[in-house]
């Protein structure tokens, strides 16, 4: 099972066996977005900001 | 001889839930594909060899600059892309894609546009009250603004022209639609409208992104002609044309976006459209 630490609050989190890398995840604990860079072995570190050009 | 194998890159900023499907399309058809993300990609105008390799690349970025210029590059090393530049140009910016619809004679919402806040303000003021205001580029209904008189409209452009960038002093005006709580999303490939979902809200921004909820809504003759008039104004591809409902003058084209997101679309409606994707961009690749 992967499991990571919150960078923000250092909640434990588990990824899901679904996830894949440059996915966003949300911190349970302290709500905080979330990229996960790694799969072995898990790691994640903070979403980047909402740029103003972003969107669809 | 054996046909030629396909190899599609794919271009993103995140894999999001949309990117998740089309991944998955790509590899159920067990296609060479590139998964590449827009923060570490490079283009050496003197040597587009690495780029070449490609049939086709797919544009997903959530940036819009880095997506835009990606498929100028592309598309100058004679790349098929999809979308093309051109239709990002048009679809990323509203008052290109104003024109566009304008030209073309597609019916759309009032809108003018003035470089002053001066300027501006005399447009809205012959408008009337309220009117809306939004940046000619931006998405998920960021930075809209309801102007309900004529102090809130000196106030609000007074600062975008101090505060924003060079582009928030664009200003883009355009009547104020009193739509009955939800708006129409259609999801569009090549001449084909796939799917359409009202976007429901009790505020006037209906944009999924914003809390707006989705539901089903049957492709009438008249949404699907009035969106492959506006997806042809704007030059093609797969697209997401986003409807309202005027009280008075019916159906108008609203925006024409080119890299949408569809994670209400797609499970609403029970339409792969992640799986239409990726049979056009190989329908194009194979041109």
């Amino acid at each position: 099972m992967n499991t990571v630490s919150c960078p923000e609050c250092e909640a434990e989190i588990t990824l899901d066996a679904s996830t894949e890398v440059g996915e966003i995840i949300v911190c349970s604990d302290c709500g905080v977005d979330l990229e996960v860079t790694g799969l072995d072995p898990a790691e994640v570190n903070l979403a980047p900001m909402e740029q103003e050009d972003w969107g669809e | 001889m054996m046909p030629k194998r396909l190899r599609i890159g794919v271009i993103y900023s995140r894999v999001r839930v949309e990117e998740k499907w089309i991944f998955g399309a790509l590899e159920k058809r067990g296609l060479d594909y590139d998964r590449l993300d827009d923060r570490g990609i490079s283009f050496d105008l003197q040597n587009p060899a690495a780029w070449s390799a490609f049939d086709a690349v797919l544009e997903r970025s959530i940036s819009y600059t880095s997506g835009l210029y990606s498929l100028r590059m592309l598309n100058a090393f004679g790349i098929t892309t999809v979308n093309t530049a051109k239709v990002a140009e048009i679809c990323g910016d509203k008052l290109m894609t104003s024109a566009a619809l304008a030209r073309a004679g597609v019916p759309q919402p009032h809108s003018a546009t003035a470089f002053t806040p001066e300027a501006a303000l005399e447009a809205i003021e012959a408008f009337g009250y309220p009117v809306v205001l939004k940046p000619v580029v931006g998405s998920w209904g960021r930075l809209l603004a309801k102007i309900n008189d004529r102090d809130a409209a000196e106030a609000l452009l007074e600062h975008k022209a101090m505060l924003g960038s060079v582009q928030h002093s664009v200003f883009y005006i355009q009547e104020y639609i009193k739509k009955p709580g939800r708006d129409i999303r259609a999801i569009m490939v090549g001449d084909r409208v796939l799917t359409a979902i009202y976007r429901k809200s009790d505020h006037w921004i209906t944009n999924t992104a914003r809390g707006g909820e989705g539901e089903i809504c049957p492709i009438t003759p008249e949404i699907e002609a009035l969106c492959l008039r506006a997806a042809q104004a704007v030059g093609s591809g797969v697209l997401a044309v986003d409807l309202v409902e005027h009280p008075e003058k019916g159906l108008l084209v609203n925006e024409v976006n080119h890299t949408m997101e569809f994670h209400t679309a797609q499970p609403i409606s029970g339409v792969n459209i992640a799986d239409e994707i990726v049979n056009y961009v190989l329908e194009v690749a194979k041109k």
